[in-house]
């Protein structure tokens, strides 16, 4: 996804000279290119994440459209007052850019798994949270990001992503719920984010299940009206996440029904299962598929209906 | 020149009315900078009161959000805004909040929580090198918030990248929230410190109005960020207020504010014109 990402943004830049690129010192073998060819658009700030973000929003006062590059937690959750604060609060077009999201990289332990990002920056006004969950997926958000004036939280996985989507180019606007496999006589619903959609595709289509699946490449905003389709031709729903249960994308989901039935939107909405993080730290090594079955995302029987 | 100090002395008069009508803290740091922000207003920086964004303009930032009564004061009084605005300093549903807030023309960031404007001063700086649009930028900070260590991070930063268009001032009135700056965490030696950072550093009497200009008026020298420390007293300009800790959060009472105003007009007699 990160390859995705940058070969996108370089696109987009050959095009629009105000995007400009800050990383934290990471980014190996990732961000070179575009340094190579936007020496005056690209700068390494340091190890600094706060800093990063500040200055970030500082370029943004001035008019650049501006990413920051880092892994996992380091451009979230270490600057998360920078972010709220000069970012956010003041609306600036910033767009924070993680790789590594869930256990993309499990067995460097704990520090680098970013599983609590999504409810860190859902709750902060004026964010719009992205989490594509293939390569096609991350080349449409980044395109759609450069065309947004405000912040931005792109929760990218790492590298090797399968591709899940067909068509290479999809036309998604901020906030599409992507119907990846749609039949009228499904009684049961998944849907997913991340990398771990992959995962989900593959146990349905081997299980022969006839489950509808869904791919959410925002978890906010969520398109309402699409939502409600969904839950009006579904008895059953599951939300798969590598996040923590707590302020993911399943309650960000509930959040809504609840939301929509209280003003009588919707008359009733199916039972949902979250399928997420129960709340804890995994503090041993494994690769991603590894740590993923310890922490029971998983969609084997005890998990669903 | 004669019209700083009149300015620092209208500064004074409205952040004491405003804080007392407000029942709000922090006059003691907002009377430190008086003279400095009199100075910046007056001599130093390129403004346009009437087009508060305009892309020639220098770029203040008030890093220590609490003083923000000094600054609302300085813009109201530079014709940013009508000073009558002044009034609602604090006031239900006013934009006037008693941190600094961008919603008031002339203010480029929101602070108010410490240690965030040097940071974004730096950013603002890159981009007016980047860009080559040709502009200062002036981040002011209070000593206590070199504590924070994002300044730090920023203070590695601005010397790496040779922005020179960078000049920070420290408000070094050696009282923060809790003690003595000295006694809470001291930042000596400062002035060694950013030199050993690849600043070029000033140390100045940060209510000396000439001094203050001499020091702003020119940006850092090879290539090097500038910072000016300037020696301060917190509560300056009111006796019973000066250097007394009390008055990070105390609001002068009636009384008080009638005899810190007497005290103000005995030294600068103020044009009520
Ligand atoms: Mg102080």
């Amino acid at each position: 996804m990160r390859t995705a990402f940058i070969n996108q943004l370089i696109e987009e830049a050959k095009g629009n000279e105000n995007i400009f690129l800050l990383v934290g010192d990471l980014g190996f073998s990732v961000v070179e290119p575009f340094a190579k060819l936007f020496p005056e658009r690209y700068l390494n700030v340091g190890i600094a994440e706060q800093n990063m973000a500040g200055i970030a929003a500082g370029l943004a006062m001035e008019g650049y459209c501006v990413y920051i590059y880092s892994i996992g937690n380091f451009p979230t959750l270490r600057c998360m007052e920078q972010i709220r604060y000069d970012i956010c609060y003041h609306n600036l077009n910033v767009k924070i850019v993680a790789v590594g999201g869930g256990y993309a990289y499990g067995a460097l332990g704990p520090s680098h798994h970013a599983t609590e990002d999504i409810g860190m920056l859902r709750t902060i006004p004026n964010m719009v949270v992205c989490s594509p969950s293939d390569p096609i997926e991350a080349k449409a958000i980044t395109s759609i990001s450069v065309n947004y004036n405000g912040p931005m939280y792109l929760r990218l996985g790492k590298a090797g992503e399968k591709i899940i989507h067909r068509s290479k180019n999809l036309r998604i606007s901020i906030g599409d719920i992507i119907k990846y496999k749609e039949q009228d006589n499904s009684d049961t619903a998944i849907l997913v984010t991340g990398s771990i959609a992959d995962y989900a595709i593959n146990y349905v289509n081997e299980k022969k299940l006839r489950w509808n699946i869904y791919t959410l490449p925002f978890i906010k905003p969520i398109n309402k009206e699409q939502l409600k389709d969904i839950v009006t031709r579904h008895n059953e729903l599951i939300v798969l996440e590598e996040h923590q249960k707590s302020c993911g994308v399943g309650s960000a989901v509930i959040e809504i029904l609840n939301d929509l039935f209280n003003i009588g939107e919707i008359e009733n909405y199916p039972k949902i299962r979250r399928i997420a993080i129960d709340d804890r730290f995994y503090s041993i090594a494994g690769d991603q598929s590894f740590l993923r079955e310890l922490a029971n995302l998983s969609l084997n029987k005890d998990n669903i209906f | 020149m004669k019209n700083s100090i009149l300015l620092a002395a209208e500064i004074r008069r409205h952040a004491l009315i405003m804080n007392h009508n407000a029942n709000a803290s922090h006059i003691g740091g907002a009377l430190s900078i008086a003279d400095i922000l009199a100075v910046l207003y007056e001599r130093v920086l390129t403004l346009f009161p009437q087009e508060p964004t305009n892309p020639k303009r220098d770029r203040f930032l008030l890093s220590k959000g609490h003083a923000c009564s000094a600054l609302y004061a300085v813009l109201a009084l530079k014709d940013f805004f009508e000073v009558e605005l002044l009034d609602t300093y604090s006031k239900n549903g006013s934009k006037f909040t008693t941190h600094a807030s961008h919603n008031i023309p002339g203010i480029e960031l929101s602070t108010g929580s410490l240690g965030h404007a040097l940071s974004v001063g730096c950013g603002i700086a890159l981009a007016s090198k980047r860009k080559q649009n040709y502009f200062r930028t002036f981040v002011l900070v209070s000593d206590g918030e070199l504590d924070e260590g994002s300044n730090w991070e920023a203070i590695l930063f601005a010397p790496h990248h040779k922005l020179d268009n960078l000049t920070l001032i420290v408000d070094y009135n050696k009282i923060q929230s809790l003690g003595n700056v000295d006694d809470v965490l001291s930042l000596e030696p400062l002035k060694s410190k950013f030199e050993a950072f690849n600043w070029e550093a000033v140390e100045i009497d940060g209510h000396d109005h000439e001094a203050i200009y001499n020091s702003l008026i020119t940006s850092g020298r090879n290539a090097k960020p500038k910072v000016i420390i300037a020696h301060t007293i917190k509560g300056k300009g009111i006796d019973f207020m000066e250097n007394q800790l009390l008055w990070h959060y105390k609001s002068p009472n009636e009384k008080e504010l009638e005899s810190a105003i007497a005290q103000l007009n005995k030294v600068h007699p103020i044009d009520q014109s």
